[in-house]
């Protein structure tokens, strides 16, 4: 772990995998709702937790500095969110071809990965979902889609995400839900945030 | 009401933004120079977090269906007040009522002209723009689509009860917009992916402001920096006024709609973007460090 100065305002915490991304993440996020950490953001990504909008940004390194985040909760007590899959993406014969397996197996292997939320990013409720062996990490695609509707369940990378709006983008298209992911009504407006557990359960 | 007679190139309503989803991939997004709308804001006696209109270079026409008290702040701009037909008072130009509270009769007519100087000016309205907030804020957040859409000609917004009477002001001071602009830059969080001369470079050379900016980022046209490390970076939190640098080597500036994370290097961090909001394609800007 490495804590480093981002301008006047921001640290990012650099980690030594998502493991422990997920452990700082929650750790800071506990404090901050404990009141001993003040930050506008704390914003978990791939292998870093960004701490925005804080006052004094070398006090808030030192006392980072001096927390360990062994003693946080974990969420594996936490329910978690079931996603309805209809698997007919796209670009199933891609992976499949990728991972060296036929279309079923994909699905089979999808079906049963228990996912957990990283991070957000990209558009407002989009989560990037690990849970995928790093050997099975596939390409973008080399000129992404100029629109991929919302719900559609994708790979890239590592992750796995579902796009909650229609937008451009590159990643493979394995299947798509029907299930509301980004609700400004709602509270927390995103279905998926960050720490969820998530299954992409057969529809 | 205000009636929206013509909304130009991009008009947006803007706030103080919607901070502290980062977390779930919102943007902050909210007007690119905070501290002129709360002072347009202050000046109409409205709280500093009321939502009013950025206009962008080429101004804009409104009309109030009832009386209000208005204040124009940012880049230096013609103010012609048309009053409404039947009334004694023909159309006036205002031009020294910049940055002070004008209280315009129900059914007056409000021309913004376009910017001699600067890009943007904020628009206060007493009550403020009452479109409905999207996360505790009624910002246009042009990376995200979440807010209202930007005005289009037609529109009608909603004006919300004035809560304090405008400002008794005879003067506010405008900064000017500056030929060049000089920014203080942190270097980091990833300086360490560039050669030692990519920041000679930064700090030593002049960039352009290119016509490919937008309220995302500032995009910069000059000395490639050179990177060190080859490959990608895993996706990171970004902050408001992150330098980063593409494959192609041209710095971007982030501003107030940027991404939550993103995955090319950021080289440093400006710490005061602000003066961007008024640079046009072509200002040059230099980069010197935090502590001068």
């Amino acid at each position: 772990m490495r804590i480093r100065p981002v301008g006047a305002y921001a640290l990012l915490i650099d980690c030594d995998g998502p493991e422990q991304v997920e452990a700082w993440r929650a750790e800071l996020w506990r404090r901050r709702a404990a009141g001993e950490l003040s930050a506008v953001e704390i914003v978990p990504a791939a292998a870093t937790v960004l701490v925005d909008g804080v006052p004094d940004r070398a006090a808030a390194a030192a006392r980072i500095a001096g927390w360990s985040p062994e003693h946080v909760e974990t969420t594996a007590g936490t329910a978690e969110v079931r996603v309805p899959t209809v698997y007919d993406g796209a670009d199933l014969p891609t992976v499949a071809e990728h991972w060296g397996v036929d279309v079923p197996a994909v699905v089979e292997r999808l079906r049963r990965t228990e996912f957990r939320v990283a991070f957000c990013g990209f558009a407002p409720g989009f989560a990037y979902l690990t849970g995928l062996p790093a050997g099975l990490a596939v390409p973008r695609l080399a000129a992404p889609r100029t629109r991929v509707p919302a719900g559609s369940v994708a790979l890239a990378g590592p992750y796995a995400g579902i796009y909650p709006t229609a937008s451009p983008g590159g990643w493979l298209l394995v299947g798509r839900t029907d299930l509301d992911l980004f609700d400004v009504r709602a509270d927390p407006p995103a279905r998926l945030t960050p720490g969820t557990r998530v299954r992409l359960v057969a529809a | 009401m205000i009636e929206v007679l013509r909304a130009s190139a991009l008009t947006t309503v803007q706030d103080q933004g919607r901070p502290g989803w980062a977390h779930l991939g919102v943007p902050r997004s909210g007007a690119l120079d905070p501290a002129a709308l709360r002072l347009a804001n202050r000046l109409v006696g409205n709280p500093e977090h009321a939502a009013g209109l950025e206009i962008t270079l080429t101004g804009a026409e409104l009309r109030f269906t009832r009386a209000v008290t208005v204040a124009l702040t940012g880049a230096e701009v013609d103010l012609l007040v048309e009053h409404p037909p039947g009334g004694a008072r023909p159309a006036e130009r205002r031009p020294g009522d910049l940055g002070r509270p004008l209280s315009l009769p129900a059914g007056a007519t409000l021309r913004v002209g376009p910017a001699r100087a600067g890009v943007r000016s904020w628009l206060a309205v007493s009550g403020g723009i009452a479109v409905e907030p999207v996360l505790g804020s009624r910002a246009t957040d042009t990376l995200s689509g979440l807010g209202p859409p930007p005005l289009r000609d037609g529109d009608r917004l909603p004006v919300g009860t004035p809560t304090g009477p405008p400002a008794p002001v005879d003067l506010t001071v405008a900064p000017g917009v500056p030929a060049e602009l000089r920014l203080a830059l942190h270097p980091g969080p990833r300086q360490d992916w560039f050669t030692p001369a990519a920041l000679d470079l930064l700090f030593g050379t002049a960039y352009a402001i290119s016509p490919a900016s937008n309220r995302v980022g500032a995009r910069l046209v000059g000395a490639a920096l050179p990177r060190a490390v080859a490959g990608e970076l895993p996706s990171e939190g970004l902050v408001l006024g992150a330098v980063q640098v593409p494959p192609d080597g041209q710095p971007l500036i982030f501003l107030a709609d940027h991404p939550t994370t993103g995955g090319y290097p950021v080289i440093g961090v400006v710490e005061d973007v602000t003066p961007l909001a008024q640079a046009r394609p072509g200002t040059t800007v230099t980069f010197h460090g935090p502590q001068r």
